[in-house]
């Protein structure tokens, strides 16, 4: 028998790491237990952290006291603000990431934790006991006891890599995959399915003519993640751009009956979103050519990731079609491409809290939910964390609403809709997007990350800080007046006659002006850290919609209000049809609102559901 | 199941019909027909679907009718649960008694809507059904029955669907442009997303217009007849009710007050509202007749403004005529039957003119012709394709699709940000679910997936 721990956490990927980290820092006992050491926080596929709608999350983690966002501002060597002509709420930061340094960087930062030990071992079986999880036990034969698990498997669980027509057992390139956990899950209950996914070859960087290719440079001023990173210093490094072409098509289209997608050789479901260069040509051949970012691995990494041609055909095709491209002509590949199939773990299966309904104690987390991308991963792994801690210390589950974060709308929907294909981040499944900002996410979601004790001290005094001075700014600009006489102002604004004068904030709501405009009129607005200029000018510039969108909030939370209560009999709502019913008692919502998002449950049985539960 | 007491109420309209039936839904209807109904052959339980003569007896073994009864086990009945529908014959009394012998036996009396209600809470109507229902059960002729049937089929979800589906289309091309970059979508061309939703809204704008048609159809056309005293409008009224029910005499002003009959003309519901004469009176009770037939005039959906043919207009006739809007009037050029001294010319604004003797009881085809004509004028063809809306809720929805199409019409003109004028279309979406259901994000990525090479 091993030590006894207060949470163990299984699996030590981008979950994993946030998990552990987050019990630990909320003073509970962590154990994290990985496969292999060398792998802690490894990036499977491309090295880039961030991106529309997943740089949302990765503020929303840093807001609540996560490491995501100092790990990539650390380690990050091209950082680059996204959807800048679009508007204020879509923006969304990106970094390239060393993948060495990121994965090595984390690991110092769960090793140098207190309360938190990380070991090698691969889990085969839980220990439960009366339906509540007790501990893990290893291949080893090591027994380990804890009051919760989290599970944060990512691939491994039956990982079974396909390159061309040839496919061997594995969880990551080079790495085995578990064996014998996801049946163990199944025995215990659990709905276990399958997807794919996949990830490009990689290329040596010294055998690619990049003085043929457009290259695109990072941001001149690098704006950090996190708010605990003052200045990103590091030089930073360009990706470049190349294009796939007819002859390119051609050589893929030749190579399909090798493919391991085409012959039905692979059963599990992709992303759609992300998928192979064979998909994008038989789907779309009326497409000239594909984008290709050529990302660099590293400062001092020879390898390149070829962002657009996820594939797995067989190596030689590999080989042909990226030959076929400008820059590429005489590439050599270091590592296959390859697609990975894997056993997930239906989400609908779980709490919003993430804890599973079939075993009391046990929470699944990242890509085992059926997810894909570290962000997502990262997010999860960090609210499971935080509930198994709260668990512990006998306090109430968080749950994030949809309102209130991205991360709130991942979970209701992987709770409610379960998870088909792999399921991704994207800005248009959040409802309430115009208030879900990167810049605001510390508004929305600190204060929750201080009250279950995981953002320190220091963190809060700096935050409280900030709010004070958006206050102040605000009020500035209320009261700021520019009088009718005050020519000189009117004429370097190029204004009509102000007849009763204007305040900041009326001038700020023309289209025309900027705050930097005004700040001539009240100097101490300049003063103030571009962050909170750029919210003030987003919350002026924008308010009609703002209001709008707070007000279907309003709405919205009535619903949510409406509190179903625990093990509410469905069957005894004849007037609801089989199916309806059975999918209300697979979910089990916790309020009106969650039951009208599970799929297939009609308006008129939330109205149904509505009359019983106000009588 | 849910545990519901028993209901029990009459569901023909009032009146002396011939035959009405009661209806009783609920787990006793069953218990409570057996106590009362005999027949020759003897059995124990009902077969379903089954129509069964018997007699209907009281508690105290009085015979109240002969008497139909079917049985409807649940759930196939109309409120989905056990349900028995007794026809009896019709008649205030004996309906009266049959529901008093239900109710002493237990059954509670339906409120009004209650057995849709039920069938609603019961799964077997949705909303929308359960509303044209309603409109079936309240329609009092022919057409506007076939308003509310085609609603039942799902006309109007049909036509809001389509509405629906252009504004995902819009909204898959927005937030293709708002998730992913542009060297995977392309570039966007505001214009060419707008123009469609441009004319879509025109044609919400008069579907949702369409409401008051269908309020018309539902609650039925005013018409009101006016004219000097004595000109004929209560003979003209009677001979369109086809009964004397106004009050006919040669003394001017004998109509003091105004008269409203409900009839079918033309297979429209009708209100038809006799107004007192116009002319100057110092008579204190008939002014106030004046004043409301002036007041009423306004209202009117359409107006028969009735002169008398065989003699010149007069004072009266004039001010009467200056009541009447000349678009919404009928000239009914009455005493046809005599020799004609009236001058046209006169009355040349207005372009209806029907000869008519309400005595003889002559004309009054083409005047129904000519009503007939200006009711399907103003009504079915304001909404196109001859569909109207008749349910508030659905006017309403519209409306605020509307509203949120001409805020997204504006957040292009000031180039809002796309993910603003995106909040526009979902709302937009939003308002039209309140009758076709929610669009889920997902159904908008879906369609992004298929329509764009996306990823990488």
């Amino acid at each position: 028998m091993g030590e006894k721990y207060d949470v163990i956490v299984v699996g030590a990927g981008h979950a994993g790491c946030e998990a552990a980290l987050a019990v630990a820092r909320m003073g509970c006992r962590a154990l994290l237990l990985t496969l292999n050491l060398d792998a802690v926080a490894q990036m499977s596929c491309n090295p880039a952290i961030g991106g529309l709608a997943k740089g949302h999350l990765v503020r929303e983690i840093d807001a609540l006291g996560g490491e995501m966002a100092r790990n990539i501002d650390a380690t990050g060597i091209q950082f680059r603000l996204l959807n800048t002509k679009k508007g204020p709420a879509v923006r969304a930061s990106r970094a390239q990431a060393d993948r060495d340094l990121y994965r090595a960087r984390m690991k110092q930062v769960v090793e140098a934790q207190p309360g938190l030990d990380l070991k090698q071992g691969q889990v085969v079986r839980l220990l439960v006991e009366g339906g509540r999880v007790t501990g893990v036990e290893t291949r080893d034969g090591l027994l380990f006891e804890s009051l919760a698990v989290v599970l944060t498997t990512g691939t491994f669980m039956r990982g079974l890599i396909h390159v061309g027509l040839v496919n061997y057992p594995g969880g990551r390139a080079g790495e085995p995959p578990s064996e014998g956990l996801s049946d163990h899950l199944r025995e215990l209950g659990f709905m276990v399915g399958r997807l794919k996914t996949g990830t490009p070859p990689r290329l040596a960087a010294e055998t690619i003519d990049f003085s043929a290719l457009e290259a695109q440079p990072g941001d001149d001023s690098p704006q950090p993640f996190s708010a605990d990173t003052e200045l990103i210093d590091r030089p930073q490094v360009p990706c470049h751009i190349t294009y796939t072409n007819e002859k390119t098509h051609e050589v893929i289209r030749g190579g399909l009956d090798r493919s391991p997608l085409y012959s039905g050789v692979i059963e599990g479901v992709g992303p759609r979103y992300c998928p192979s260069i064979e998909d994008k040509v038989v789907r779309f051949p009326e497409k000239e050519q594909h984008q290709i970012f050529l990302e660099p691995e590293g400062l001092t990494s020879g390898e390149i990731y070829p962002n657009g041609v996820s594939t797995s055909l067989p190596v030689d095709v590999q080989l042909d079609y990226l030959r076929t491209m400008k820059g590429l002509e005489k590439v050599e590949i270091m590592r296959p491409g390859y697609a990975i199939e894997y056993d997930y773990v239906d989400p609908i299966q779980l709490h919003p809290s993430l804890e599973t309904k079939l075993v009391n104690g046990l929470y699944h987390a990242g890509q085992v939910n059926g997810t894909s991308g570290y962000e997502e991963a990262a997010g999860q792994g960090l609210m499971a964390g935080i509930n198994a801690a709260l668990q512990i210390q006998g306090r109430e589950p968080v749950v994030i609403g949809r309102e209130q974060g991205y991360l709130g709308v991942l979970i209701d929907d992987l709770v409610n809709l379960g998870a088909k294909e792999p399921y991704r981040m994207f800005t248009s499944r959040a409802e309430y997007r115009l208030l879900l900002r990167e810049d605001n996410a510390d508004q929305r979601l600190s204060p929750l990350g201080y009250e279950v004790g995981l953002l320190p001290e220091e963190r809060w005094l700096r935050f409280s800080a900030k709010l004070a001075s958006l206050e102040e700014g605000r009020e500035r600009l209320r009261v700021t007046r520019i009088s009718p006489g005050n020519q000189e102002a009117i004429k370097r604004l190029g204004l009509p006659d102000l007849k009763n004068g204007a305040s900041l904030e009326e001038l700020l709501r023309r289209p025309e002006l900027k705050l930097a405009d005004l700040e001539f009129l009240d100097p101490w607005l300049a003063g103030l850290s571009s962050e909170v200029r750029h919210e003030l000018e987003t919350e002026v510039k924008y308010a009609g919609y703002i209001r709008r969108q707070r007000e279907q909030v309003e709405r919205f939370r009535r619903l949510e209000d409406l509190v179903i209560p625990a093990g509410f009999d469905y069957g005894s709502v004849g007037s609801l049809s089989a199916e309806v019913r059975e999918k209300l008692m697979n979910v089990a919502p916790r309020t009106l609102g969650q039951a009208g998002r599970i799929p297939g449950v009609t308006p008129a049985a939330i109205a149904i559901l509505s009359v019983i539960l106000k009588r | 199941m849910l545990t519901l007491d028993t209901i029990v109420a009459p569901v023909t309209p009032p009146g002396e019909g011939g035959v009405a039936i009661v209806r009783l839904s609920g787990p006793q209807a069953f218990t409570y027909l057996k106590k009362s109904f005999r027949s020759k052959t003897k059995r124990k339980e009902f077969e379903s679907h089954r129509l069964y003569y018997g007699q209907l007896f009281n508690a105290d073994e009085v015979r109240l009718d002969e008497v139909l009864a079917v049985v409807m086990r649940s759930p196939r009945s109309y409120t989905g649960e056990d349900v028995v529908e007794v026809h009896c014959h019709g008649g205030i009394q004996l309906v009266r008694s049959v529901l008093d012998l239900f109710l002493s036996a237990g059954a509670r009396m339906a409120t009004p809507g209650e057995f849709t209600q039920r069938a609603f809470l019961n799964g077997r109507l949705d909303l929308s059904q359960a509303e044209a229902v309603v409109d079936v059960i309240k329609a009092r002729s022919e057409r506007s029955g076939q308003v509310a049937l085609d609603q039942l089929e799902g006309q109007l979800s049909r036509k809001i669907y389509r509405y629906s589906d252009q504004l995902k289309s819009a909204l898959a091309l927005l937030e293709a442009h708002i998730d992913f970059p542009d060297d995977e979508v392309g570039s966007l061309d505001l214009t060419s997303l707008v123009e469609p939703i441009h004319a879509q809204v025109d044609e919400m704008v008069a579907l949702a217009s369409s409401f008051d048609v269908g309020r018309v159809l539902r609650e039925g056309v005013s018409i009101l007849i006016l004219g000097r005293p004595n000109v004929g409008k209560s003979s003209l009224m009677n001979a369109l009710l086809g009964e004397s029910r106004a009050i006919v005499t040669d003394v001017a002003g004998t109509t003091r007050d105004t008269l409203e009959e409900p009839l079918v003309l033309a297979g429209f519901p009708v209100r038809l509202i006799d107004a007192a004469g116009v002319r100057e009176t110092d008579d204190p009770v008939e002014k106030e007749g004046v004043r409301r037939a002036s007041s009423k005039a306004r209202s009117a959906d359409l107006i028969l403004l009735v002169v008398d043919g065989s003699t010149p207009l007069s004072a009266e006739d004039r001010l009467a005529i200056g009541q009447c809007q000349v678009d919404k009037t009928i000239v009914v050029v009455n005493k046809s039957d005599q020799p004609q001294c009236i001058d046209h010319g006169q009355l040349a604004e207005f372009s209806h003119k029907v000869p008519v003797s309400a005595k003889q009881i002559t004309g009054l085809d083409s005047l129904c012709t000519v009503i007939a004509e200006r009711l399907g004028q103003d009504s079915l063809s304001a909404a196109g394709e001859g569909f109207v809306v008749t349910e508030k809720r659905h006017k309403d929805a519209l409306l605020r699709a509307i509203a949120s199409l001409n805020a997204f019409f504006e957040g292009v003109r000031v180039s809002a940000p796309y993910e603003c004028l995106a909040m526009d279309l979902r709302e937009g979406l939003n308002s039209l679910g309140l009758i076709t259901g929610e669009t889920t994000p997902d159904e908008i990525l879906d369609q992004i997936f298929s329509r764009f090479c996306i990823g990488k």
